[in-house]
C-alpha cells in the first residue's frame, strides 16, 4: 500500500509530459521549463511561446515540454528528449546551464537553447530578453502616479537582471521626478506569495503608495488593491487580480524568438546565437496603461514607442552611479555588457546592494 | 501609534497559519503519531478553501472544505501508519509529495483566477482570535481533560495505554484528523486571507516552519503561540529594517526569522526535565496491539 501511495505520488507530480500528436516528418521542438505552467508568470509566459510556435507551424511542428524541472533533474530531463528525437531543445532557467552544455555535447545533431545564459557550443545558443526596457517605463509611471513620490519594490536575488531593472525604473522615475525615492526590500526568493505580500504591506505602511515587484506572484499587487494603492504587474498581464490597482505589467513574450529558431531549424539555417531582443520586437511588451490620467498612459506609449524604435535607450550616458562615479559616454548607450553584469546602483537609490 | 497597530496586524496575519497548523500537529504528536506531511496537508487545505469559495462564491465554504480536505489527507496518512503499519516518516514525506502535486492537478483550473477574500470584522481577520483561542482551548483540554490525559497517556506509552484498555488506535486516529484539519484550515487561512488566490505550491514551505516549531516549543500549546508570533514579529521587522535603508545584509535579515525563534526556544528549553517529561515517548513508533 505504501508503494501504492509512493506510485501515486509519483503519478501526481510526474511532469505533464505532454506531446501533440503529428505526422513522421514534423519536426520535434521541446522546451524544458522551471517552474509550472500555472504560476500565471514567468513558465506560464514560455509557455505561451510554444503554444505560439504550434499554432505558427501546425502539423510540421511537434512540440513536447516537462514543467517543474530542478535543476537538479534537468540532464536527465534533456536527454531524454533529445533521445526521444527532439530537434531543438529549449532550457528556461539560468541553472540549466552546465546540464545543458554537457547534454548538447553528446547530442551534436539536435540543437540547444538556453535562456538567460552566457555560455554557447557549436549546437547551442543563448536567448534573453531587456526586461529593464520595461522597468523605465514603469519607472516613469511611478513618478507620474505617486503622491508620496516614494516606490516600493521587492526583489528577488541581487543578480543582474535584478539590478539594471531596479537602475531602469530608477532612472526612468528621476527623468520624471529628480527627487524620486525607492525603498528596496529583498525577499531571498523567487516565488512565496505570503511573503511578497508581506513585503508590500510593510513597504506601504513606510511611505510608498507604489508597488514595483520583481519576483514571480501577484501577491503584493493584491495588497496595492486592498489598501487603494497602486502596483504593476510582473513578466504576465496581472490584470485580473487587481483590477483597480494594475497600473500596467512588463510582458514577456517569447513567441517571436521561438518561431524564428524553429523556424530555422526547419530550413537549416541555425547557428547558435546570442540573443538579447527587448521591445523592438515585442519579446518585451507593455500591458494595456490602466487606472491612470490619459496624459500619463500617453507619456507612457510614447516612451516605449521611443525605446521600440530604438530612439532612447534605458542606459544612455552619462550615468552617476551611487558612489557618485561617472560611467558611458554622453549620449551613447552603456555596451550590453555592463548590462548584462550590472553589479552597482545609480545615484538616489538609498539601498545596499547585496553582495 | 498608528505605524505599530499595522506593523501589528501585518505580523498576526503572518504568524496565524504557522500558529494553526503547528497546534494540530502537536496535538497529533501528543498522541504518538509523528505527521511529517503538514506542507502537504496544508498546500490542499489552500487549493480546496480556493475552490470551494471559487464554486460557491463564499468564503465560509471555502473554509470549510480547506478543513476537509485537510482530513481526507491525515485520514489517508492515518489509514497507511494505523491500519497498515507504514513508516511514519515516509509515509509523511510521501503526503507531501502526494499534497502538492495532487493540488497542482486539482488547482489548475483555479490559476489566474481572483479570489475571494474572507470578510473582516472591523478590521480583524476572524481567523486570528480563532487561533489565539484554540491555543487556549487545546491547552485546557491536553492538560485538564480526561481526553487529554488519554491523549498523552497513548503518546507516551502506547502499551500501558492499551493493557489499561484505551483505544490507541482510535484515539490516534481522532488525533491524527484534528491535526488534518488544523492544517487544512491553515492552507485555507493562506487561500483565503493572506493572499487570496491559488497558485501552485502557495505555502512554500510553510508547513516544515510549523513542524519545526513543535518540536522548539516543547509540544506546549503556549510555547508554540510564542515561537508562531517571534517568527512572525521577526520576518517582519527585517522587512521593516530593510526598507529604512539601514544597509544591513538582507541575507542576514532574511535568516534572523530563523535563528532567532530557534534560539529563543532553545533557551526557554533550557530546562531539560520539562522537555523530557513533555516528549512523546512513543512518537514514531507503530502500535501493534498484542492481544
Amino acid at each position: 500500500m505504501k508503494k501504492l501511495l509512493m506510485a501515486a505520488a509519483a503519478a501526481a507530480l510526474m511532469l505533464g509530459a505532454a506531446s501533440a500528436s503529428a505526422s513522421a516528418e514534423a519536426l520535434k521542438a521541446c522546451w524544458v521549463y522551471v517552474g509550472p505552467i500555472g504560476d500565471f508568470g514567468y513558465s506560464f509566459q514560455h509557455h505561451q511561446g510554444l503554444l505560439a510556435v504550434q499554432k505558427e507551424f501546425g502539423d510540421k511542428v511537434e512540440t513536447a515540454y516537462a514543467e517543474n524541472v530542478s535543476e537538479a533533474d534537468s540532464e536527465k530531463t534533456f536527454e531524454r528528449f533529445a533521445r526521444e528525437g527532439c530537434k531543438i531543445i529549449f532550457g528556461t532557467s539560468f541553472g540549466f546551464m552546465e546540464p545543458m552544455l554537457k547534454v548538447a555535447k553528446k547530442f551534436p545533431d539536435v540543437k540547444f537553447e538556453h535562456a538567460t545564459g552566457y555560455k554557447t557550443a557549436d549546437n547551442m545558443g543563448t536567448y534573453n530578453a531587456k526586461f529593464h526596457e520595461g522597468r523605465y517605463v514603469i519607472g516613469q509611471i511611478a513618478a507620474k502616479m505617486s503622491k508620496t513620490g516614494t516606490a516600493g519594490y521587492i526583489v528577488s536575488f541581487p543578480i543582474p537582471a535584478v539590478v539594471s531593472g531596479i537602475n531602469a525604473f530608477m532612472l526612468g522615475a528621476q527623468s520624471v521626478n529628480p527627487n524620486f525615492k525607492v525603498k528596496i526590500v529583498w525577499a531571498n526568493t523567487w516565488f512565496d506569495p505570503a511573503k511578497e505580500a508581506d513585503a508590500a504591506k510593510v513597504l506601504l505602511s513606510q511611505g510608498a503608495d507604489i508597488t514595483v515587484q520583481h519576483t514571480d506572484s501577484a501577491a503584493p499587487l493584491q495588497v496595492a488593491q486592498e489598501q487603494g494603492k497602486f502596483g504593476f504587474g510582473q513578466a504576465s498581464d496581472q490584470y485580473q487580480f487587481a483590477p483597480k490597482a494594475q497600473l500596467t505589467a512588463i510582458v514577456d513574450n517569447w513567441a517571436p524568438h521561438y518561431i524564428n529558431s524553429v523556424k530555422a531549424v526547419m530550413d537549416g539555417t541555425w547557428k547558435p546565437q546570442q540573443t538579447w531582443e527587448g521591445m523592438e520586437n515585442g519579446t518585451v511588451s507593455m500591458a494595456p496603461y490602466t487606472n491612470m490620467p490619459d496624459d500619463v498612459a500617453k507619456m507612457a506609449t510614447e516612451t516605449a514607442a521611443a525605446i521600440a524604435s530604438g530612439k532612447l535607450n534605458p542606459f544612455t550616458g552619462p550615468i552617476t552611479k551611487q558612489d557618485g562615479t561617472v560611467v558611458g559616454e554622453a549620449g551613447k548607450p552603456l555596451p550590453d555588457g555592463d548590462i548584462l553584469g550590472m553589479n552597482w546602483y545609480v545615484k538616489g537609490i538609498d539601498d545596499q546592494l547585496p553582495q | 501609534m498608528d505605524i505599530v497597530l499595522t506593523l501589528l496586524t501585518i505580523i498576526m496575519t503572518a504568524a496565524t497559519p504557522l500558529l494553526l497548523a503547528a497546534l494540530g500537529e502537536m496535538v497529533t504528536e501528543r498522541a504518538g503519531v509523528l505527521n511529517l506531511g503538514v506542507e502537504g496537508m496544508m498546500v490542499m487545505g489552500a487549493v480546496a478553501g480556493f475552490g470551494g469559495a471559487y464554486v460557491t462564491g463564499n468564503p465560509w465554504v471555502g473554509i470549510v472544505t480547506s478543513i476537509f480536505a485537510g482530513m481526507l489527507m491525515s485520514l489517508l496518512f492515518g489509514f497507511l501508519t494505523l491500519t497498515l503499519l507504514a513508516n511514519q516518516v515516509a509515509t509523511g514525506l510521501a503526503l507531501t509529495l502526494l499534497g502538492l502535486g495532487l493540488s497542482a492537478l486539482i488547482g489548475e483550473s483555479f490559476v489566474g483566477q481572483p479570489g475571494i477574500k474572507l470578510p473582516t470584522f472591523s478590521g480583524i481577520d476572524p481567523l486570528v482570535p480563532f487561533s489565539l483561542v484554540m491555543v487556549a482551548a487545546v491547552s485546557w483540554f491536553m492538560f485538564r481533560t480526561k481526553m487529554g490525559l488519554v491523549i498523552r497517556a497513548v503518546g507516551n506509552s502506547h502499551t500501558s495505554a492499551h493493557a489499561l484498555g484505551y483505544n490507541v488506535i482510535g484515539v490516534r486516529y481522532l488525533s491524527v484528523l484534528f491535526g488534518g484539519a488544523m492544517s487544512g484550515i491553515a492552507g485555507g487561512y493562506l487561500s483565503l486571507v493572506y493572499t487570496p488566490q491559488w497558485v501552485e505550491n502557495m505555502t512554500s514551505g510553510r508547513g516544515w516552519i510549523a513542524l519545526a516549531l513543535v518540536v522548539f516549543a516543547s509540544w506546549l500549546p503556549f510555547r508554540i503561540l510564542a515561537g508562531a508570533y517571534l517568527f512572525g514579529t521577526i520576518s517582519i521587522l527585517s522587512f521593516v529594517l530593510q526598507a529604512q535603508g539601514l544597509g544591513i545584509p538582507s541575507q542576514f535579515l532574511s535568516s534572523l526569522p530563523y535563528l532567532g525563534t530557534i534560539l529563543a526556544l532553545v533557551v526557554i528549553s533550557g530546562n531539560k526535565a520539562l522537555t523530557r517529561r513533555n516528549t512523546p515517548a512513543s512518537l514514531g513508533q507503530p502500535f501493534v496491539p498484542d492481544r
